[in-house]
């Protein structure tokens, strides 16, 4: 008989521990990061006003193509919703359900003045705010801000991806059910 | 340019002389009816002031005239005295009368407010009256589907647009002019 | 088989019933889809239709999903900071809401602006109005699969925002006008950047016409889809290009002029067919009169002051010099403290998309009472309920872009 070698050990676990090691070395974690950071694509999820600008940065003039990012179709095909400006109570629902429904790692940007901290229509009685929906990413001041502002705001999200690796949120944020609080007001 | 000045202010002397003369005609018209029927020259409106169990009479003379269709339909909320107003613009694409509005008005009862609904002289007010109900509180007798219209579900109840609604406002203390 | 069919029919029977589908004359159950938020074809509203097999039997527009109450935030504001609330919602065309409030503001007061903020701010209101036509037709485009339409007409927008831009300061939300005129005086260099891009822009429509209206594969999906009769349109209280192009010519620039429009001159274009075509069609003709009212009222442009004499007196001495250094209004104290005397005003201007209304009740307070506005995609919700039935359901992004509806507008 010959000489030769018998593994003994758990394959599929052995598997999986080369497989975790291996993304954490060098080429490919930096191949992973370069196809997340060049295929942001945004859902088509309208929510207010600052809609025009987006639709005005993926236009001729401030073509926001080129970083990689396409508007699609679906949430289930998509990695990025872009909040542009207010969000009511019945958008909230819908922006929650489309952001459980996305696929990990996906990506949240907040852009304007109403999607930091209520803008314009703070006191509104129909308005929330977009960190108590969704954890956000990246936050663009403004109001409306400029297709150029959205565009640096891909860039600083792609230079994060490269940095720090694909973002893992907040936990409990994500555990803990849309719960919108209830309507007070005072009688007189 | 200094020779249109008395020209555009001759021509707004005659359009409120003529607004003046249309109001009186519609308050022939509207004899028993209306308990008001006055001119507004300032917004080029003639404001007709009616009870509640005559709005359907109103109406249905106005819309005779050649008045087609409704602008706004809402209410205004006074409670120290007790009403809301109910007050519908009414308009016409006809070519006489396209120059001028005219406002419908009748108080409402503030603990129950009901009217009748308008949607079978003008089609227009069927949204219009959606949402008077879910601000105001008032009931269209006769709607088709009369449901709400722009708020969820947690605001059934509550009527927004009254005067007892209060959102939040800057606390005493800050100055509406933070540069003072 | 056969009892269990019975049975089959019973409980779909019941059903329908417990949950108001309605049913067809065979019996069949009608299917709702919800066109939600989250569709390429749907903008901010969700369309609900019952589709029996193909054909849309019934559709009920959910609306509200952009409804930020300024109605009752301006019951807490002072007059000026109504000013960049009512510019929101109608993103698109800003200064005609914005005109219409401070007209009612000024018929309040009781003054007038000086005859060149008139032409300043009717210059404007032309200016985003070609712009807000061209964003309508770009996102038909998008809803037809036309990817061209949609570049061509969100580039060749950019040029007007750019004007508005060095007229005023900001892209789209200008906040331009105050009451009694307006808050700039407009660049020398301004003139002739206009006629520049007037002139590319009447070259620029030929090309349109070739491979928009021209194209035989929009002739087709837009002539005869979504007709919309005339006495329906009277009716229903339809206003802006969908009313002119089902035979009715009502213009609020014509028949109750505002600003400078009664020195102008210009035609009202209107088609007879009343279907999508003539929609778009009757918009395009309007960019082309909208570029003759600019170049006349460039023409015609009065000089003297931009805004009136009474607020003027209350400048302080460093506010007079920069307005006759540079021509540029900064606003007095008594903007912050403004309370017209009591009363009720009403005024009404023509927006892009159609007649917009304003009401404010004062009662003597810097605050108003009572601020009710009625924007035209609110007045068009209701042909999502009575034109779309009978239609395929293919048909509807056709019918939807060429309404030219702006969820925000309509919820304001």
């Amino acid at each position: 008989m010959e000489g030769g070698l018998v593994f003994i050990g758990d394959l599929d676990l052995t598997t999986r521990k080369v497989l975790k090691w291996l993304m954490e070395r060098k080429p490919i974690k930096d191949i992973v990061e370069w196809a997340n950071a060049f295929s942001l694509w945004p859902v088509h999820l309208m929510t207010s006003c600052c809609g025009v600008e987006l639709g005005a940065a993926y236009a001729p003039r401030f073509d926001l193509e080129r970083y990689g990012s396409l508007p699609f179709v679906s949430p289930r095909q998509t990695n990025l919703i872009i909040i542009e400006g207010t969000l009511t109570r019945k958008m909230a629902r819908v922006a929650r359900i489309t952001w459980e429904q996305m696929v990990d790692p996906k990506f949240v940007i907040a852009m304007g003045a109403c999607a930091i901290d209520g803008g314009l229509f703070w006191n509104s009685y129909n308005v929330v705010r977009a960190n108590e929906v969704i954890p956000v990413d990246i936050y663009i001041p403004g109001c409306p801000p400029r297709p150029e502002a959205l565009a640096r705001a891909i860039l600083m999200l792609q230079q994060r991806i490269k940095s720090r690796g694909i973002t893992r949120h907040d936990l409990e944020l994500i555990e803990k059910n849309l719960k919108l609080e209830k309507v007070e007001f005072a009688r007189k | 340019m200094a020779s249109q000045q008395p020209q555009a202010s001759q021509q707004r002397l005659a359009l409120g002389k003529a607004l003046e003369e249309l109001a009186t005609r519609l308050s022939e018209h509207l004899k028993g009816v209306a308990t008001k029927v006055e001119a507004d020259k300032r917004s080029m409106v003639i404001n007709i002031e009616v009870d509640r169990s005559r709005i359907l009479e109103a109406a249905k003379i106005l819309s005779s005239l050649g008045f087609d269709h409704v602008k706004s339909l809402t209410g205004v909320d006074y409670p120290d005295k007790g009403v809301i107003e109910l007050m519908v613009h009414i308009g016409s694409y006809s070519r006489g009368l396209r120059r001028i509005m005219a406002i419908l008005r009748s108080k409402l009862d503030r603990k129950d407010p009901r009217a009748p609904t308008l949607t079978q002289i003008w089609p227009s007010s069927e949204f219009q009256e959606r949402e008077a109900w879910e601000m105001f509180g008032i009931v269209f007798e006769g709607h088709p589907d009369l449901r709400r219209l722009l708020l969820p579900e947690e605001f059934e109840g509550l009527w927004p647009g009254r005067k007892d609604f209060e959102i939040p406002t800057r606390k005493a203390g800050e100055a509406e002019e933070p540069w003072k | 088989m056969v009892a269990s069919s019975i049975a089959i029919e019973e409980i779909s029977k019941e059903l329908i019933q417990t949950r108001d589908l309605g049913v067809t004359e065979e019996g069949e159950r009608l299917v709702e889809l919800q066109i939600g938020p989250t569709h390429p074809g749907s903008g901010h509203m969700r369309i609900r239709v019952w589709v029996d097999g193909d054909i849309i039997v019934r559709c009920d527009p959910d609306i509200g999903f952009v409804f930020r109450t300024i109605e009752k935030l301006s019951e807490n504001r002072i007059y000026m900071k109504t000013i960049p609330l009512v510019e929101r919602p109608s993103l698109l065309d800003t200064t005609p809401m914005t005109i219409g409030y401070i007209n009612a503001l000024e018929k309040l007061m009781g003054i007038e602006p000086p005859p060149r903020a008139k032409y300043l701010r009717t210059i404007l209101a032309e200016l985003t109005r070609i712009a807000s036509h061209l964003y309508g037709i770009g996102i038909l485009a998008i809803f037809l699969g036309h990817s061209t339409g949609f570049m061509w007409g969100f580039g060749d927008r950019e040029l007007f925002v750019e004007l508005a831009n060095q007229l005023s300061g900001a892209r789209i939300t200008y906040a331009y006008v105050v009451p009694g005129g307006v808050r700039r005086d407009m660049p020398q260099s301004f003139p002739d950047n206009v006629e520049k891009a007037l002139r590319y822009m009447e070259r620029r429509l030929k090309d349109w016409y070739k491979i928009f209206l021209n194209n035989p594969v929009i002739e087709d999906r837009l002539r005869e889809v979504g007709v919309l009769r005339k006495n329906d349109a009277v009716k229903l209280g339809i206003t802006g290009p969908n009313l002119r192009a089902s035979g009715v010519d009502f213009d609020v620039r014509v028949a109750d002029p505002y600003e400078a429009y009664d020195e102008l001159d210009f035609m009202v274009p209107v088609a007879e067919e009343g279907d999508a075509y003539a929609r778009t069609l009757v918009r395009f003709e309007e960019i082309k009169q909208s570029i003759n009212i600019i170049r006349d009222a460039l023409k015609k442009m009065p000089s003297g002051d931009i805004i009136h004499p009474q607020i003027a007196r209350m400048f302080n001495p460093l506010m007079k010099k920069i307005y006759e250094e540079t021509r540029r209004v900064k606003f007095p104290g008594i903007f912050a403290s403004l309370k017209p005397p009591k009363g009720e005003a009403t005024a009404r201007v023509e927006a892009g998309r159609g007649e917009a209304l304003f009401h404010i009740v004062s009662d003597g307070s810097p605050r108003p009472y009572r601020f009710r506005w009625t924007t035209p995609s609110y007045r068009n919700v209701i042909l999502f309920k009575y034109m779309i039935p009978g239609h395929r359901l293919a048909d509807l992004p056709a019918i939807y872009g060429s309404l030219d509806y702006f969820p925000p507008e309509a919820d304001r």
